[in-house]
């Protein structure tokens, strides 16, 4: 390909692969169109379809899954409809379950990847893999571990009282922060490893720029290191936020399965007693609406600074 | 480093920052910790100790279900290499296209569907995919867990990979172009070494999130085949049992085994001045 | 970066990958699938079966009923030769057509069933299923930390004020709803509006005196002291005694729940003949004393007494009481399950 000029204008695109972009993406979508897509818009099918009793669906159309979402027709079914609050505050307690979740990780895991990307190289493979080894090791046994650490007579506690910190056992089993902890425990390298590899490209001569400025360590961080490690925090965040939307292993071992949060309530739906997966199908299209739109208002911000 | 009236400041360091991040291991270890030392335990209890004992290691490698674990944790193993890589591979090529080329069409939709398999709730890609599969025909066994692994691998190497492109800037391509290299050459000599972190993470992603997985492996596998978290599910929910914890413990001494061969080689690796030079470069 | 690693890993994906060619190749004489619950037959039996019919043996597990049914319905029917489903998934499963028949003169140890559990509702003359093993549902407390009466079902639904916060229940809806039916005194799979408000105000109003919900951490929270009362199944229960916790089982006056377990013969079973020399094998005394023995459940066989061990055979949690009587979970049809699938689900939400 003979050229070589820098295209004027939108993208980082160089032209280099100007005709190859379209092979480059073939094997994504045929992979990801072929077995997933398709799947799903069988879902989506589904969720228009009616449900057969004890699972399964009959191929006659209705719209009783989303009107189940939506409307609350009483417990048997025929009273006035009033809008169902119950599984829009379902979603409204997962998204803030995920949003603290992605906080937390963010807390912990920005610092954590920053002083890896600041070690010496041949160190900073060695730190990834320290904070993946413990990976290896399935989730579930992961939490039921930190069950077994966190509940009233485990050595969390035992170790508080034994500093005197608290007089009593803190009651955090079966509590929302649990939740919390269980779910950054999952997720924390789904943050770190992005973020990392955003913060290792990062050019210290800006920060000697800005020292040369007068200005502080926090404030470089705050105006020159955050924006350029942006893309990395943006993918941890995105990689944290959407799986704990619908994870529902945390909230189950320890939070006590009290509530459903979107991810038990889909699976009811499959596995469980429920056995109506028009309505399954249906929540789970409407989480992936909600998830698609933030997803790609991200992407076209994305896109709109390029056009700079 | 910096000068700033006369002092020296490092400006790689944040305070609070080495706390944070020794925190960070400290949860991430704990849990583990427990298990490990009660893979020692005497008797079958995650409460009382009493005693040191082999006997649950004795009990994986030669015990009555010992030859299930093995497979089982040689199709985990084997799986999740195989799926990071190729979803690493297809990740690498889709970030290309999506970051490099100006004209990619369908942009927009090829990010969707990227990232389609991280936004689909487990139980449903498990169980559409079982349904699908059924329907075409694809008999479940070995190669059904691979394909859905692969499919829910690809995002999670993605989006560190694309992180990383973003803070590239194409003049180093273009100056290469320039200079008459052809696009393969352009991209395996300039971009890709300057993408290893990204590619890197996102392969460590892409494989501990196979090794991990339980819902989709559950529904798509054959009948008889295992995995790892397939096998020992059942043995976990109700109270770790002690023979898992030595399993446990002894998938952690083969990724520290991992961890260390991986530092030695980046030691040998090395010319000792281009070590002190890679050093001064921070 | 690091390109040593990444070259390292891409020789072993490949390598992985030619491997897996090699994995499948391993043949044996006869195959049988299984499909059971976790950890409700000793390796020992299924090595033995092995040896002596020279058949591969392989297991897979659910974790409930309702998973069975809904894997078997997603496609997995026609993988697996037999099933373990309890009572009500049977007439379940019969009803959804998943299941072949036998005839009695197939199996050479059918006259070992015990009478009593010949003509069941979900199976009347065991045409398709042998029984398993049976137990009863109810709850075990601490004794530790309550000494009252424990055999009402109030200690659930209405506990004293110690016991409040410190209850586990189980995470099934069949089983929970349907002993909070007896505690109202309410027929099972009723429809009358009157009776299902009473039953959904009941459980809400328990709610709060509730922990946690979990099936498979029903054992482990008493036996670590999460909490003083669990509802549970009675094999369980022996167990978590068997681990230190110093828990009573209770007979509630007001009724149980007892189930029954039974291995079924999976339409389009890839392996019928091994399947039913497996179902004629759990049928042999010795063998249904040794799953006896495993789970601590009571078999559906006769003559297996000689070969249990003390501690199950004289556990209270295998001898019930001739009185108060346990009932079987009734499967209700479609338009009263949803209503109590809306119950259930405003209980969780």
């Amino acid at each position: 390909m003979a050229g070589g000029i820098a295209d004027a204008g939108a993208g980082t695109g160089a032209g280099i692969y100007r005709g190859r972009a379209g092979w480059l993406i073939l094997p994504s979508w045929l992979v990801i169109g072929f077995f997933l897509l398709l799947p799903v818009i069988m879902m989506l099918v589904y969720s228009f379809l009616t449900k057969e009793f004890r699972g399964g669906v009959i191929w006659e159309f209705s719209l009783a899954a989303y009107d189940r979402f939506f409307f609350d027709r009483g417990l048997f079914g025929d009273e006035a409809p009033v809008i169902e609050w119950t599984y829009i505050t379902i979603f409204w307690r997962s998204l803030w379950q995920a949003g603290l979740a992605t906080l937390l990780c963010l807390v912990i895991g920005f610092p954590t990847a920053w002083f890896i990307a600041t070690r010496v190289p041949r160190h900073r493979t060695v730190w990834l893999l320290l904070i993946t080894v413990p990976y290896w090791v399935n989730l579930l046994i992961r939490t039921v571990s930190m069950k077994f650490l966190i509940r009233d007579s485990g050595p969390l506690n035992e170790f508080l009282l034994w500093l005197g910190v608290i007089a009593e056992p803190v009651h955090l089993i079966n509590t929302n922060l649990a939740v919390q902890l269980g779910l950054f425990y999952s997720y924390l390298p789904f943050m770190v490893l992005p973020v990392y590899a955003s913060a290792e490209r990062y050019n210290f001569a800006l920060s000697e720029a800005a020292a040369d400025l007068y200005a502080g360590r926090w404030t470089t961080l705050r105006l020159i290191i955050l924006p350029v490690v942006r893309p990395g925090i943006i993918a941890g965040s995105i990689l944290v936020f959407v799986p704990s939307l619908g994870a529902f292993l945390a909230p189950d071992l320890l939070g006590g399965a009290k509530t459903f949060m979107i991810g038990s309530l889909i699976e009811e739906q499959f596995k469980g007693n429920a056995g109506n997966w028009p309505f399954g199908a249906a929540v789970s299209m409407i989480l992936l609406t909600i998830v698609m739109m933030l997803l790609l208002l991200y992407a076209r911000t994305q896109t709109r600074r390029e056009a700079r | 480093m910096g000068k700033t009236s006369g002092k020296i400041i490092d400006l790689r360091r944040f305070p609070g920052f080495l706390p944070l991040t020794l925190l960070c291991l400290v949860m991430l270890y704990a849990p583990l910790l427990v298990v490990m030392v009660y893979s020692f335990n005497d008797n079958s209890s995650i409460t009382l100790w009493s005693g040191f004992s082999l006997r649950w290691y004795d009990d994986v490698f030669f015990g009555l279900e010992a030859p299930k674990f093995k497979q089982a944790a040689l199709n985990s193993l084997t799986i999740a290499f195989a799926a990071a890589t190729c979803a690493t591979a297809i990740a690498v090529s889709a970030a290309v296209a999506m970051l490099r080329a100006r004209n990619l069409r369908g942009r927009t939709a090829s990010f969707a569907l990227i990232n389609l398999p991280l936004m689909v709730p487990e139980i449903v890609t498990a169980v559409a995919s079982l349904i699908f599969f059924s329907a075409i025909g694809f008999t479940a066994g070995y190669l059904t867990i691979l394909v859905a692994h692969i499919v829910f691998c690809i995002p999670f190497a993605y989006l560190p990979i694309a992180a990383r492109m973003q803070s590239i800037e194409d003049t180093c391509e273009q100056a290469a172009m320039d200079l008459y290299a052809t696009p393969a050459e352009a991209f395996r000599l300039i971009l890709l070494p300057l993408m290893l972190p990204g590619i890197f993470s996102g392969y460590l992603l892409a494989f501990i999130i196979s090794l991990d997985d339980f819902l989709i492996t559950n529904f798509v596998k054959g009948a008889g085949i295992e995995t790892l978290p397939t096998a020992i599910f059942g043995s976990v929910k109700q109270g770790i049992k002690p023979n898992i914890m030595a399993i446990s413990t002894l998938l952690l001494l083969v990724s520290v085994g991992f961890v260390t061969l991986s530092y030695l080689a980046s030691r040998m690796g090395q010319n000792p001045k281009t070590q002190i030079n890679n050093d001064k470069k921070l | 970066m690091k390109t040593p690693l990444t070259s390292t890993a891409l020789k072993a994906a490949v390598a992985a990958i030619a491997l897996t060619g090699f994995s499948g190749l391993a043949q044996a004489e006869g195959k049988l699938s299984i499909y059971h619950w976790f950890e409700y037959i000793p390796q020992e039996l299924l090595d033995s079966f092995s040896r002596e019919y020279d058949v591969e043996v392989t297991m897979d597990t659910f974790d409930s009923n309702e998973a069975l049914l809904a894997s078997l319905k997603a496609g997995k029917l026609g993988s697996y030769d037999v099933a373990v489903p309890g009572d009500y998934m049977v007439e379940i499963m019969a009803g959804e057509g998943m299941l072949d028949s036998f005839k009695s003169s197939e199996l050479s140890n059918f006259s070992n069933i015990q009478p009593q559990w010949l003509e069941v509702s979900f199976d009347p003359g065991r045409k398709s299923s042998i029984p398993y093993q049976w137990g009863s549902t109810s709850f075990a407390v601490n004794r530790d930390k309550y000494q009252g009466d424990i055999n009402t079902t109030d200690i659930l639904f209405n506990p004293p004020a110690e016991l409040s916060g410190r209850i586990n229940v189980l995470d099934t809806p069949g089983e929970l709803l349907t002993l909070a039916s007896i505690h109202l005194g309410i027929p099972q799979c009723s429809s009358d509006r009157e009776q299902l408000k009473a039953l959904n105000n009941l459980v809400q109003g328990a709610k709060k005196h509730w922990a946690s919900f979990g099936s498979d951490t029903a054992k482990d929270v008493l036996v670590s002291g999460d909490v003083d009362v669990g509802m549970i199944w009675s094999g369980f229960s022996a167990k978590a005694r068997a681990e230190g916790a110093n828990v009573e089982y209770a007979y509630p006056k007001q009724g149980y729940i007892v189930w029954m377990d039974n291995v079924v013969l999976l339409k389009d079973a890839p392996n019928r003949a091994n399947a039913l020399k497996f179902m004629n094998f759990l049928l042999e005394p010795e063998n249904a004393a040794a799953v006896t023995n495993y789970a601590a459940y009571t078999a559906g066989v006769s003559g297996t007494e000689p070969f249990l061990t003390d501690e199950v055979r004289n556990s209270p949690e295998s001898n019930p009481p001739a009185k108060p009587v346990g009932v079987f979970v009734q499967a209700c049809p479609q338009e009263v399950q949803e209503l109590y699938d809306a119950i259930w689900t405003n209980l969780k939400k």
